[in-house]
């Protein structure tokens, strides 16, 4: 049970649209805000697209579909997220960016709102720090793609009241997900694990040891993994990768967690995976070829 | 397709009778087809079967087939090739062969022994001839950290296991695999891996070495 009826999603980008389609779908009225009027009209018209293919592929009811859609508004007008009880943040990750947010949305929301983080690097405490409220901040670290992934990772900061992470948590649940707890620590669990792992099979093909192809068939066979990594860190965005190794390495200092020269090469050479149709496979119209 | 089976103690990779192995032809030192040595002694009895065959597959434990076949100046190389089945631990052995190749192996022979075991029904892996091979190189760091960050509180071993499954779609999490299928088998894979690295990634995890510890003191 959750008393939260409101949610606001601060970020329309790739997480935010997400998120809010979750929200929408379980029910909750959700107001989307984002500073770009044309990432908040691009989430508008992917949040459309995705329901009309649930309609299709005979997940939703067409009625449902506009009961989710009415349930959406959209905002570049910071003040109109006062009625929210709970705002989920996935602005650009700065910490200067997500404190400056929440600083203002402390003014604006009322006094019992939660803060909510998608970070995927940052540490809630700090981030709550500049927020005002920090007994009320907590980590809600949603996957991609939000709409289709069920986990979240939950961190309660350091001075997050223990009450207020229960609420969070419930309301979490409410939205369908599955949530997990952990320790507000770099990258939390998934992404503590998975960055330096990719780095790794991203120096084996470095070491010549093995090729892309002949690595993910070992994972998913001698593993029973449904993706390799190869194919994952395409789908993540080679970009994506340096970017969060850069991040984790500020932090932990973690020799694994450098980022590999051929990582820094691919990124320079335009393979960035497969939003730019090559990383360590090709692809094309969303089809991968060879090796 | 032809080959012969040379069986030289228990075998990791076929602990159990399989159709691979039950299909092939007496050994016969004269012949040319591919020749298979199973078992824990495959590697030191390699000197038997050289010769102008189309491959020879050696199975392979922990060890680097330059063990058995020699190696200098990156310029090792022949018909000769290493294999093993993944395995974790006690859990059965996987549809996954990996491989093992050097420098200057012949084409022809990676070509005849990736038949061979697609024949079978195997995924093929072809790796370099490195400690760990692909899976335990990549994973056994991974697994590690898993192990560490439980002692540390990171979260619960359920909570690690679920995000592990549900975040990447494992079939399993890190610490229920280890612990089923026999958690001091990670501290001799990784006791084997360090002594080759040497880096703190492949150093037993706390977890690992109690384990261990615990199982010689069982047996003893
Ligand atoms: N992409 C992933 O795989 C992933 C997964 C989990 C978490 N995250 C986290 O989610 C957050 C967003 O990531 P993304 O990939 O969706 O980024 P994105 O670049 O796709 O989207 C960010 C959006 O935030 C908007 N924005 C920037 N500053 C703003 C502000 N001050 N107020 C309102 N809107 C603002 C931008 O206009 C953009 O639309 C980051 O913290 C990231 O670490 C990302």
């Amino acid at each position: 049970m959750t008393e939260i009826k409101t949610v606001a999603v601060a970020g329309a980008g790739t997480m935010g649209a997400g998120i809010a389609i979750v929200a929408a779908r379980a029910g909750f009225d959700t107001i989307v805000f984002d500073v770009s009027d044309d990432n908040l009209e691009q989430s508008r018209v992917q949040t459309e697209k995705f329901f009309a293919r649930s309609v299709e592929r005979g997940k939703l009811d067409p009625q449902d579909v506009d009961q989710i859609l009415a349930r959406f508004t959209r905002t570049s007008d910071l003040k109109d997220l006062a009625s929210a009880d709970i705002v989920i943040e996935a602005v650009f990750e700065e910490l200067s960016v997500k404190q400056d947010l929440f600083g203002r949305l402390n003014d604006i929301c009322s006094a019992s709102t939660i803060f909510a983080s998608n970070t995927s690097t940052i540490s809630i405490t700090e981030i709550a720090a500049g927020s005002g409220r920090d007994p009320q901040v907590v980590g809600m670290h949603f996957c991609l793609p939000a709409q289709l992934m069920k986990l979240v990772e939950m961190s309660p900061g350091m001075n997050t009241d223990p009450a207020m992470f229960t609420k969070a948590w419930e309301f979490c649940e409410a939205l369908g997900q599955i949530p997990v707890k952990t320790q507000d620590s770099p990258g939390f669990i998934l992404n503590y694990f998975l960055v330096p792992y990719n780095n790794d099979v991203i120096r084996l093909i470095e070491a010549g040891v093995a090729a892309p192809a002949d690595i993910d068939a070992a994972i998913k066979t001698g593993m029973g993994y449904k993706m390799g990594p190869c194919e994952l860190l395409d789908l993540i965005g080679l970009d994506t990768q340096v970017l969060l190794c850069d991040a984790f390495y500020r932090v932990t200092h973690d020799p694994r967690a450098t980022v590999p020269p051929l990582l820094r090469r691919m990124v320079a050479a335009g393979r960035l995976g497969r939003k730019s149709g090559r990383g360590f496979f090709e692809y094309e119209g969303g089809a991968m070829f060879g090796a | 397709m032809q080959f012969n089976l040379l069986n030289y103690g228990n075998s990791r990779s076929f602990p159990e009778p399989h159709p691979l192995l039950d299909s092939a032809t007496p050994f016969d030192a004269s012949q040319r087809d591919i020749a298979v040595l199973v078992g824990e002694n495959a590697g030191s009895q390699l000197d038997q079967v050289v010769g102008e065959r189309r491959a020879i597959l050696v199975e392979l434990y922990t060890e680097c087939l330059g063990v058995w076949t020699g190696e200098s100046r990156a310029e090792e190389g022949s018909n000769v090739l290493g294999f093993a089945r993944f395995r974790v631990g006690d859990d059965d052995p996987s549809d996954l062969v990996e491989l093992v190749r050097q420098p200057g192996t012949s084409p022809e022979a990676i070509a005849a022994a990736t038949q061979l075991f697609e024949s079978a029904g195997f995924t093929v892996a072809v790796c370099m001839d490195q400690a760990g091979r692909i899976i335990d190189r990549l994973m056994r760091p991974y697994f590690n950290e898993v192990l560490t960050r439980l002692d540390q509180g990171l979260a619960t071993a359920s909570d690690m296991d679920l995000t592990l499954k549900l975040g990447l779609g494992y079939p399993e999490g890190p610490i229920g695999l280890l612990e089923r299928s026999g958690l001091h088998h990670h501290y001799d894979v990784t006791q084997a891996l360090f002594e080759v690295y040497g880096t703190p990634a492949f150093a037993p995890a706390r977890r690992a070495a109690v384990a261990k510890q615990r199982k010689d003191f069982e047996d003893n």
